[in-house]
């Protein structure tokens, strides 16, 4: 309550109440490195349940102040899900029509919840993967210009400027009294490339020799969010500055979710590509020395229950 | 033994030459996969883990059911029945 006595009328309490984002300490790192100290953004707590909705109300904030939803466009995008509830949930809250374009394999929780704040859903042959969903999407915003207004995730510079002033500037904050606001190496994985074009260019500036890690998914099974970015036919996106990385680690489903289980024994309860970016940081902590390592933790593990990454096999 | 066709994902056709679909031989939902997997070197164990089962977040699904609803590896295959290999989805996010 005291957050949305402190909310400015003309800001809805939902948009309101996003960022400002718990920064958890994981013990866990300290099998592979004793003396290393891991944090994470627990991005769960924001209001449409994950990291999306930072740059997804500020991509919808500066469309609303350029005018770009007049005359009654719909707000078009094209998401694995995390970002088309986001828009989902915003969409309702402000009074602007969404359409979103998602792969038929995105889970059954998200595309439940898009469903439930009314937005409009076109679901693509989940065969043909994500970047298919995109094409589709950018296919749409060319050809019915007057219905649509494309906000573009993958290109819109407000979704890695989002992280660059919010989740870095959290972070340096939250930061200060453990390591004096600089860490010596952040994990991050590519969706968009927004979290990790916006935090590690942020954290660079601050100190250079920051360690930027890109987490890489197999590509099949991958983990959901993630990008491989190995095959050249994938679409590689525009707002990722790809010289911010300075190394780039493969991690598989299985060790994803080997670390979700064993977060969830200490009672955190992550999605795979939280799983995945811990996965990472142990790795790296493990062959580097490094006093102090950040990462997000962008969702919960309940969006994934339909999934049974949770069930416990009988055999064990 | 009934013909089937398995549908092939965009990340598994870098095994498969680029095919989006491969016809095999088979009887069981198993067997077909086997089937893919001798042919295309590498794909099988992107579907199916040591035991033999799917993956997770790999789905299989004969005509729109999952074959994990069905009798798993061992649901039975009819003339003309479609397989398609689901996993899950990459990309648009974090």
């Amino acid at each position: 309550m005291e957050r949305l006595a402190s909310t400015p009328a003309a800001i809805p309490p939902l948009m309101a109440a996003i960022g400002r984002t718990p920064l958890v300490e994981l013990a866990v790192i300290r099998e592979a490195a004793p003396r290393t100290r891991l944090f994470a953004k627990l991005e769960s707590v924001n209001p449409g349940g994950s990291i999306k909705d930072r740059p997804v109300v500020r991509m919808l904030r500066e469309a609303l102040a350029k005018g770009r939803l007049a005359g009654g466009r719909r707000v078009l995008d094209s998401s694995s899900g995390n970002a088309g509830i986001s828009y989902a949930m915003l969409g309702a809250a402000l009074g602007v029509p969404v359409t979103l374009v998602v792969p038929g394999n995105a889970s059954a929780e998200r595309l439940d919840r898009i469903r439930a704040c009314g937005a409009e859903l076109i679901v693509t042959d989940p065969l043909e993967g994500y970047d298919f969903a995109l094409r589709e999407a950018q296919r749409l915003a060319r050809t019915h210009p007057e219905r649509y207004w494309y906000c573009d995730q993958y290109s819109n510079p407000e979704n890695w400027r989002a992280h660059y002033e919010d989740t870095a500037g959290e972070l340096l904050a939250q930061l200060v009294p453990f390591a004096g606001g600089t860490p010596d190496a952040l994990i991050a994985g590519v969706g968009t490339g927004g979290t990790l074009t916006g935090v590690g260019r942020r954290l660079k500036e601050v100190r250079p020799d920051t360690h930027v890690v890109a987490a890489i998914p197999e590509t099949c099974p991958g983990i959901e969010g993630l990008k491989p970015l190995g095959a050249p036919e994938d679409i590689v996106p525009a707002i990722l500055d790809e010289a911010l990385i300075d190394d780039r680690v493969t991690v598989s489903l299985d060790d994803a979710i080997a670390m979700c289980r064993r977060l969830a024994a200490e009672g955190l309860f992550v999605g795979p590509s939280s799983g995945a970016f811990v996965h990472v940081a142990c790795e790296l902590a493990a062959r580097r020395r490094l006093a102090t390592v950040v990462t997000v933790l962008p969702d919960t593990g309940e969006r994934y229950t339909s999934t049974g990454m949770w069930r416990v096999s009988r055999d064990g | 033994m009934s013909q089937v066709v398995i549908r092939i994902p965009t990340p598994l056709r870098g095994y498969t030459g680029g095919a989006g679909e491969v016809a095999v031989e088979a009887a069981t939902v198993g067997e077909a996969l086997a089937s893919l997997g001798r042919r295309h070197e590498g794909v099988l164990e992107r579907v199916v883990d040591a035991r033999g089962e799917p993956r997770q977040f790999v789905n299989i699904f004969v005509g729109g059911r999952n074959v994990r609803a069905l009798d798993g590896m061992a649901t039975p295959l009819a003339e003309g029945d479609v397989l398609a290999i689901i996993p899950a989805v990459a990309g648009g996010g974090a």
